[in-house]
């Protein structure tokens, strides 16, 4: 899947999370802008490990601080 | 840049690296300022038994130990630790690869052996440090490390110190594991990492459903049964026993600092290699062995453990009796049924926990006050774990005391 189509399907999947319907930008970053608690990281990341097949690990996970750079690494991850 | 003092440097590079800790002490200070008394400061003055301690000049209950077995108190055990004072000293001065291996050391681990079975023991000098040392060091690059969100933080400490893939799931999800095992890439090592019981909530795990998952995918098993030892299972050597598949288990971890009733952790296992560890373990390579009056102390209270049934049955009646009473109160527990030695009471919040904590210890009763983020979901518990060593007198006395202090507090 390109990054366009990953893009599309990331911004269906992150919409019931984003409870506070914030404006989501490439830039908007995950702990700054969205104020997630760790359960609700836990369960959104979970949703997009099923949503692609993937696994996204701790470590992966750690060097993802915007939306931008969470479809580059869903991108690259689907291989 | 060498010559230069802390005063010569511009004001704007002398950062404070405790202002990260700010909204820790604020939250702390408002707790304070409500005029509670702060949970995480108690003193016990003196322990007069397993089960009860001077605490602020006042004769109080303990329901806040892991002291499930009742053993710090044994008069075997404390003879025992005597002995080993007078026989070898306050202490070893040296790791268990140099001067510290005593024929203490070998003798609790032949105890460990023999309790769970198994061919290896490996003794540390506390469970933390067996976890940060087993799960760092078996799990290396490329592998992955599947585990529970809920474990504890020696575990999830001991994977950050390693270089493997970390991968959480949902807390005891058996469809969650598998998912994330069967994407594991082809060819790279895994490690499972369960608990027996979660200490948070008392809960235990599906193990035998998640042991079998984890082996039809390949991996390695290993299960931290810190809270289960000594009265679950037929042997009381755990959760995975108590569910037929302590077999299929590759590493088990264990404390000293809780059924036992001293300090110390190790790790059993049955694999051929085990012994390799000694050397390539550095939490246990690179830190003084323990005294030898514990590892003493602690092969006596494992002895007596193998033949504790009474001492069994009479804390499974005790935890059955808390949680019913404490359900027919009205409060919030953690599990439905018992499950173990702990009952948590959810508290509605950090404000009216910390009252009712204080209120209870007014009483005259020691509960564990929890809070995130040591707890799951952001919860504010009141975790209660019993001994066999409560007597049903004093369940029953402790029964009164969180009705009163629950009713004054407004909880139920
Ligand atoms: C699940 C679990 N593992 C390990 C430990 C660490 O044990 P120790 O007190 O021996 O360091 C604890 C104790 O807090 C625990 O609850």
């Amino acid at each position: 899947m390109d990054r366009a189509a990953t893009a599309a399907r990331i911004a269906e999947v992150i919409t019931p999370f984003n409870k506070n319907a914030i404006g989501i930008s490439e830039a908007t970053s995950f702990s700054g802008d969205l104020e997630w608690d760790s359960l609700t990281v836990m369960d959104f990341v979970a949703a997009i490990e099923d949503e692609f097949d993937i696994i996204i690990s701790m470590n992966q996970q750690a060097e993802i601080e915007t939306y931008g750079q969470l479809i580059d690494a869903v991108t690259t991850l689907q291989g | 840049m060498n010559d230069m003092t802390p005063t010569d440097m511009p004001a704007e590079t002398k950062t404070d690296l405790f202002s990260r800790f700010d909204p820790l002490i604020k939250q702390r200070q408002d707790l304070l300022d409500t005029g509670v008394t702060d949970p995480f400061s108690l003193v016990m003055e003196k322990v007069l038994s397993p089960t009860t301690a001077i605490c602020s000049g006042r004769e109080t209950i303990l329901l806040g130990t892991y002291n499930y077995m009742g053993m710090t108190f044994d008069p075997d055990v404390i003879a025992a630790g005597k002995q080993a004072l007078d026989d070898f000293g306050a202490g070893t001065t040296g790791s268990r690869v140099l001067n510290g291996t005593y024929a203490g050391h070998r003798a609790v681990e032949d105890a460990l052996k023999e309790f769970y079975g198994m061919d290896h023991a490996m003794v540390f000098s506390t469970g933390y440090q067996a976890n940060l040392g087993i799960i760092s060091t078996i799990a290396g690059k490329g592998d992955y490390i599947v585990l529970d969100i809920d474990s504890h933080a020696s575990i999830w400490d001991g994977c950050k110190m390693g270089d493997a893939e970390v991968v959480p799931f949902k807390h005891n999800d058996i469809e969650a594991m598998e998912k994330r095992l069967k994407r594991i890439p082809e060819g790279a090592g895994k490690l499972v990492i369960l608990e027996g019981v979660y200490s948070m909530l008392g809960d235990i795990a599906p193990l035998k459903e998640m042991i079998r998952v984890a082996k039809e995918n390949g991996a390695m098993v290993l299960v931290d049964e810190a809270h289960s030892m000594g009265f679950i299972g037929p042997n009381g050597r755990g959760v995975a026993e108590d569910q037929g598949v302590l077999d299929q288990v590759d590493f088990v971890i264990g404390t000293f600092s809780k059924s036992v009733g001293t300090v110390g952790g190790f790790c059993v296992s049955n694999h051929p290699k085990f012994e390799i560890m000694r050397l390539v373990c550095r939490p246990y390579v690179f830190t003084a062995s323990l005294p030898p009056s514990v590892v003493a102390t602690a092969a006596t209270s494992i002895r007596k453990l193998m033949h504790a049934g009474n001492k069994r049955a009479h804390l499974w009646e005790n935890s059955r009796t808390l949680h019913k009473a404490l359900t027919g109160l009205g409060f919030k527990l953690g599990t439905a049924e018992p499950q173990s030695a702990i009952i948590a009471v959810i508290m509605p919040d950090l404000e009216r926990g910390a009252m009712m904590w204080e209120a209870l210890l007014r009483e005259g009763l020691y509960v564990n006050l929890a809070r995130p983020p040591a707890t799951p979901a952001g919860m504010t518990l009141l975790r209660c774990s019993l001994c066999a060593e409560h007597t049903a007198e004093q369940v029953e006395i402790i029964t009164g005391m969180f009705e009163r202090a629950g009713k004054a507090i407004g909880i139920i």
